[in-house]
């Protein structure tokens, strides 16, 4: 399984070598620059900077200089916080937003399997239909409108909670709700379905039979079953909750990295966003790899030798 | 569907015994869901009133009425009976004349006008007109020295029973073209991602090995592009419509299913009646979609009714972006960006659009649901 | 970091009841700033912490009106083009430095070599040879600035510039400290790296989260600076400064959301400050296009338009409409000339406006469809959407085409096709020629109309030339009159500036630049 995952992680380079060029190439494709603003420059200014920032290069070049930079651990620097260089810029976004994401997860996948579990053991009962109902009501009201009513209510009306800000313990329920409730949702239906079909398969069936007790079935054999197609969604998930949400940070002006996609983006910021795909990319490959190792570990009958 | 005639045990043994198929089954257990059959009559409910209730509804969704901007809901007609006095003064207030008293009855208003030095221009009957609360204004009396009239006019009756938004349009009406906008939006992007999604993961779990490795590498490389460029790129070069956007959507929201499929495959793989089929020759491309496909279509249905709400609030983030539908059009993720951005002065303009997207996706879930009940080949 | 916050959060809660040491004041900042770099800077948000953090020759006080900064008197010789700044003897920089002449000569030059990258040299550009440098046809000593001694400054301009002393209020003429920047290169501006001369220093720098300034007792004016540290907030998204606010988090907030104005006066009231801005929101008219060449039709479509329904029910009276395109209360100009369909009733100016269409040739009957881009954003769409309306009595059909700010600006600036733009515009200093150089016809970055009268361009060029600013003011106002006749652009609004301000926080005064140098505010409780 080791050199499974060496050679995975080995083989992930080219992947990583072709995002890299795609999204270099996409990104100059796109119309405007990093320059172009409301207040747009006096044309002097604006060759100044394209010559400061070797955008009046050929192309290619800048590719060959960019893959030489990043080669040496330089990701360049930002278009936009002008002070800063990405790596210094994702350096300090990036635990912010790991932090907050790991946090979710584990309180979306926790608190999805129990009900989830709860729910199809009790199929059609009105536990059951709370359950479906609640977590069918956290898909379908949107990040922006469940992440300000809740700052709304347990900051600004029962000034229980901080409405904003990083750095204490306080500021992360309130961002760590918003962003778990809708993967509690997701989860809880996918275990609840999965629960269900593990309960009827024959090798539960057969625990049953043996007289084994209610509790250690579900526990042990039919989670085990049921996670699955919580597991295999989770991949892609957590690459997404981990490298940052821009609503949530931005509805509690949190400090992470998920803003830089989409305003670097807009912005032009061509190193920041090639940036954040690197480490999207690398996310995505590792959690890819985690997915199917889980897999095998769970289901017996994957194997990869 | 009904060439299913493998007998593999996992499937269809105990349907084809009692002579009926799989899916005939399925729609009977789909029936006898009491849930999912009123899902069903309220996705109906909904998809007929996104195609016929913008041209029943009593206002355009792209009529302004400037006089009316985020009005709260109400059953009764606007203006209200309060409004209708400011109303006339606001509407005359440049035409030079004083008002000396206003009644209000019937439908009517008359108004009493005097001025002080000049006479009366008979054109300010055009004032009110202009407004949209009245219509019909006539002179009725006009006094000898042209320094006093009687003027009468119709009062509009306009039903905002949804309120209005920021220009003054008809929420009503704008949810019901959004209802429009946003199934088509969901449907077509969730098949698109759907035929791609599936047929590509139960091929790469199926194939496994070398090709699983290429294919899932391609997955992998399109999940790490920078979307949003995606999309702009998409948008600026082949302009700026709705077919487009289910392109980009479903282009983008096939990965999720891949995955998902491939994952399933590759347990399914290793089933006694895959491996049966197997050794007995069958080809591969018959076991997928004999096999394969089917026994993965309750995963499948569950994630896509959990899919068609991601592509709705994935249209609405790009809407918000300013890269999604294009006024007067509208969607429901775009009223509802809208209604949260005023949650707090014009809580309904949130309220109603978020209220209809959540029967709308709850009955999506329970169809889902019972669709997976009714299909779930174990169940017997 | 942990700590740091949770005392400050804290204090912001508990504010008041403490002793000065906790005057923290939390301050709400539009954005991130993208450089604290003086000579890189272009942004609102920065030009707010510069101000806090550098002290330059003079500076707006909390009036926004110019008073002595670094330099304590000035003298301008006769012909208005040579400046001699007589430095204070107090200044220092914060590691106890004397400010010098030498120091603003090295500042002036550094913001003008073409490496700097600097995106506002040009504000600077009425120095002599300060533009020419800024190309790289000169070498930076042969700028128009020289250090007479220690304490005596001489700048020379190229032509008299009556507006020169607001420009050196504006962040790109902030000194630097030529040490630092030897020795840190581009990282003087870091924490610990940074010398600055200004009412505080820079304590901490977290990017998207909050940049801490501490009081600098070597400030000549210390005595005076009552707030002992200074926390800037950048809030991306307007509401949550306003919901930070309204929970005690913050003690003001820098813009608001048009669309919760009401409710927020309604609630809040003195709190909820709304005040005339240096800007003008406007549309452009591609006088290259077949229809808008037409004068008729750019009269017609600009006097339909009905100014007060945008001003009043999409901006909720946070904008001002506008009858001309010079905001009025500017600098140095008597104000803007007259226009007559402004004083008509809407009622007279759509029949006015159909026959001049109808005249043209277009009218229900003959619709015309033109083309609207505007750059994303709810405000944009709800006035595209309002003038639409507006406009479709005049047979005109209206089709939008949204761009991200980044394409649509540079869809503007490469002369792309639209017949009908939207953009605005925050005035950088005071004075109309900022407002009205941007249609000169060999304007290229501004010029977004493709407006070309060689009369206009004469009277720009006059008014350059005009020392008397009486004079100057007149010639300006016929040209901003030729403006309003040809139409360029059809001014929609001028902005107003939003602000939150809490109680507590004493000494801000609204005015016109929106600016509000933390040294001239304190915290009630002290």
């Amino acid at each position: 399984m080791l050199s499974y995952a060496l050679r995975r992680l080995f083989g992930a380079i080219p992947t990583i070598f072709i995002i890299i060029t795609a999204a270099f190439f996409m990104m100059r494709i796109a119309p405007g620059g990093p320059f172009d603003q409301e207040r747009t420059l006096e044309a002097t200014v604006m060759e100044n900077l394209n010559a400061t920032f070797g955008l009046d290069l050929p192309l290619w070049q800048q590719y060959g200089m960019y893959l030489g930079n990043l080669f040496r651990g330089d990701m360049g620097p930002s278009f936009i916080y002008r002070d800063m260089r990405v790596q210094e810029i994702l350096g300090e976004g990036l635990p912010v937003s790991v932090q907050l994401g790991l946090t979710a997860l584990i309180l979306a996948l926790v608190v999805g399997a129990a009900l989830g579990t709860l729910a199809a053991l009790r199929q059609n009962s009105s536990t059951d239909y709370t359950v479906i109902a609640v977590a069918t009501f956290g898909i379908t009201v949107p990040n922006f409108v469940v992440a300000p009513v809740l700052s709304l209510v347990f900051a600004v009306m029962l000034n229980w909670l901080p409405a904003q800000g990083w750095g204490e313990a306080r500021q992360m329920v309130l961002p760590v709700i918003a962003l778990a409730l809708p993967q509690v949702a997701i989860i809880a239906r996918l275990v609840r379905g999965a629960m269900i079909e593990a309960l009827r398969s024959d090798h539960v069936r057969t625990a049953r039979a043996y007289g084994l007790p209610a509790r250690m079935v579900v526990l042990k054999h039919a989670l085990r079953a049921a996670i699955l197609p919580a597991v295999s969604y989770l991949g892609p998930a957590a690459a997404a909750l981990l490298t940052g949400s821009i609503v949530v940070e931005q509805v509690f002006n949190l400090p992470g990295i998920g803003r830089y996609f989409v305003q670097g983006a807009l912005n032009r910021d061509y190193t920041l966003v090639m940036g954040t795909v690197v480490i999207v990319a690398v996310f995505v490959v590792v959690f890819n790899l985690i997915v199917d190792l889980l897999y095998a570990l769970l289901d017996p009958r994957v194997r990869y030798d | 569907m009904t060439d299913i005639a493998n007998p593999a045990p996992e499937i269809a043994a105990g349907e084809w015994a009692a002579g009926r198929s799989l899916w005939a089954v399925a729609l009977m257990r789909l029936r006898r869901n009491r849930a999912a059959m009123a899902s069903l009559v309220v996705l109906i409910f909904m998809a007929l009133a996104g195609i016929f209730g913008p041209s029943v509804a009593p206002h355009d969704y792209s009529e302004v009425y400037p006089e009316f901007v985020k009005v709260p809901p109400s059953f009764a007609p606007y203006p209200q009976e309060d409004q209708i006095v400011p109303a006339a003064e606001a509407a005359l207030a440049r035409a030079r004349v004083d008002i000396a008293g206003i009644e209000v009855g019937d439908g009517q208003v008359e108004i009493d006008v005097t001025s002080e030095r000049r006479e009366i221009d008979p054109r300010i009957a055009r004032y009110l007109d202009r407004s949209d609360v009245f219509s019909g204004t006539e002179m009725v009396t006009v006094a000898d020295d042209g320094l006093s009239a009687t003027m009468r006019a119709d009062v509009a009756q306009l039903y905002f029973i949804a309120g209005t938004d920021a220009n003054g349009r008809d929420l009503l009406s704008r949810i019901l073209i959004s209802l429009r906008i946003s199934l088509m939006i969901g449907a077509l992007a969730t098949g698109v991602a759907l035929m791609i999604g599936v047929l590509y993961g139960a091929t790469a779990g199926f194939a496994g090995g070398r090709l699983d490795n290429v294919m899932m590498r391609v997955v992998d490389i399109l999940y790490s592009l920078p979307f949003v460029f995606f999309v702009i790129l998409l948008v600026v070069f082949f302009g700026r419509n709705v077919v487009l956007m289910f392109i980009a959507v479903g282009a983008v929201e096939w990965l999720d299913m891949a995955r998902i499929v491939r994952g399933q495959t590759l347990s399914l793989r290793r089933r006694e009646f895959v491996q049966a089929a197997e050794s007995l020759g069958v080809r591969s491309r018959d076991i997928v979609r004999r096999h394969i496909i089917p026994n993965t279509l309750g995963t499948v249905i569950i994630y896509m009714t959990l899919m068609i709400p991601k592509v709705i609030l994935l249209e609405s983030f790009l809407s918000f972006l300013g890269l999604g539908v294009q006024e007067p059009l509208t969607s429901l993720g775009v009223l509802i960006a809208e209604g949260a951005k005023n949650m707090r002065n014009a809580p309904f303009m949130l309220f109603w659009p978020a209220a209809t997207m959540t029967i709308l996706l709850f009955a999506l879930n329970f169809l889902g649901d019972g669709l997976r009940d009714a299909l779930d080949p174990k169940d017997r | 970091m942990t700590r740091d916050l949770l005392t400050a959060t804290a204090l912001a809660l508990v504010l008041g009841a403490t002793s000065t040491a906790a005057q923290t004041y939390m301050r709400g900042n539009d954005a991130n700033p993208e450089t604290l770099d003086q000579h890189k800077t272009s942004t609102v948000a920065e030009a707010n912490i510069l101000r806090d953090l550098y002290e330059g020759l003079v500076v707006y006080d909390r009036n926004a009106e110019v008073i002595p900064g670094v330099a304590e008197s000035w003298e301008v010789s006769e012909d208005g083009t040579t400046y001699t700044f007589t430095l204070r003897e107090t200044a220092r920089w914060s590691n106890g430095d004397p400010v010098t002449a030498d120091d603003f000569v090295f500042s002036f030059r550094r913001i003008m070599m073409p490496e700097t990258g600097a995106k506002y040299a040009n504000i600077l550009y009425p120095i002599a040879n300060a533009e020419a440098i800024n190309k790289g046809e000169m070498d930076p000593e042969e700028m128009g600035v020289r250090a007479i001694d220690e304490k005596t400054l001489e700048i020379t301009l190229s032509q008299p510039t009556p507006y020169f002393l607001e420009l050196l209020t504006h962040q790109t003429g902030l000194p630097v400290h030529p040490a630092s920047v030897e020795e840190h290169g581009a990282e003087f501006v870091r924490p610990g790296n940074m010398v600055s001369n200004g009412a505080f220093t820079l304590e901490e720098n977290i990017l998207n989260d909050r940049i801490v300034l501490a009081k600098n007792e070597n400030f000549h004016d210390a005595e005076n600076v009552s707030l002992a540290r200074v926390n800037y907030l950048p809030f991306e998204d307007l509401s949550t400064c306003v919901r930070a606010w309204e929970a005690g988090e913050v003690h003001s907030c820098s813009d608001l959301p048009a669309e919760d104005i009401e409710r927020l006066q309604a609630e809040h009231g003195e709190a909820v400050r709304v005040a005339p801005y240096l800007g003008t929101y406007y549309y452009a008219l591609n006088h290259n296009d077949e229809v808008l060449g037409d004068p008729r039709v750019r009269q017609a479509l600009s006097m339909v338009i009905d100014r007060e329904f945008l001003a009043s029910e999409i901006f909720e009276g946070t904008m001002v409409p506008a009858q001309s395109f010079v905001p009025p209360g500017i600098g140095n100009y008597g104000g803007s000339p007259d226009v007559d369909y402004f004083d008509a009733s809407m009622l007279d100016r759509e029949d006015q406006a159909i026959a001049l269409m109808e005249e043209a040739g277009y009218g229900p009957d003959n619709p015309v469809t033109l083309e609207l881009a505007y750059n994303t954003s709810e405000n944009n769409k709800n006035v595209a959407t309002a003038i639409a309306d507006m406009w479709s009595i005049l047979g005109v059909d209206l089709e939008y085409t949204v761009r991200d700010a980044s394409a649509h600006y540079s869809h503007l600036r490469d002369k792309g096709d639209f017949d009908v733009a939207r953009a605005g515009w925050i005035g950088d200093y005071s004075d109309p020629q900022n407002f009205l150089f941007m249609v000169e016809s060999d304007n290229d970055g501004f010029n977004y109309a493709n407006y070309d009268n060689a009369e206009y361009d004469a009277l720009m060029d006059e008014a350059a030339a005009a020392a008397d600013l009486e004079a100057r003011a007149e010639i300006l106002q016929q040209a901003e009159a030729m403006f309003m006749e040809d139409l360029p652009f059809i001014p929609l609004l001028y902005y107003s500036s939003r602000s939150l301000v809490s109680s507590d926080l004493q000494g801000w005064e609204d005015n016109i630049q929106n600016v509000h140098p933390s040294r001239f505010l304190s915290l009630a409780g002290s």
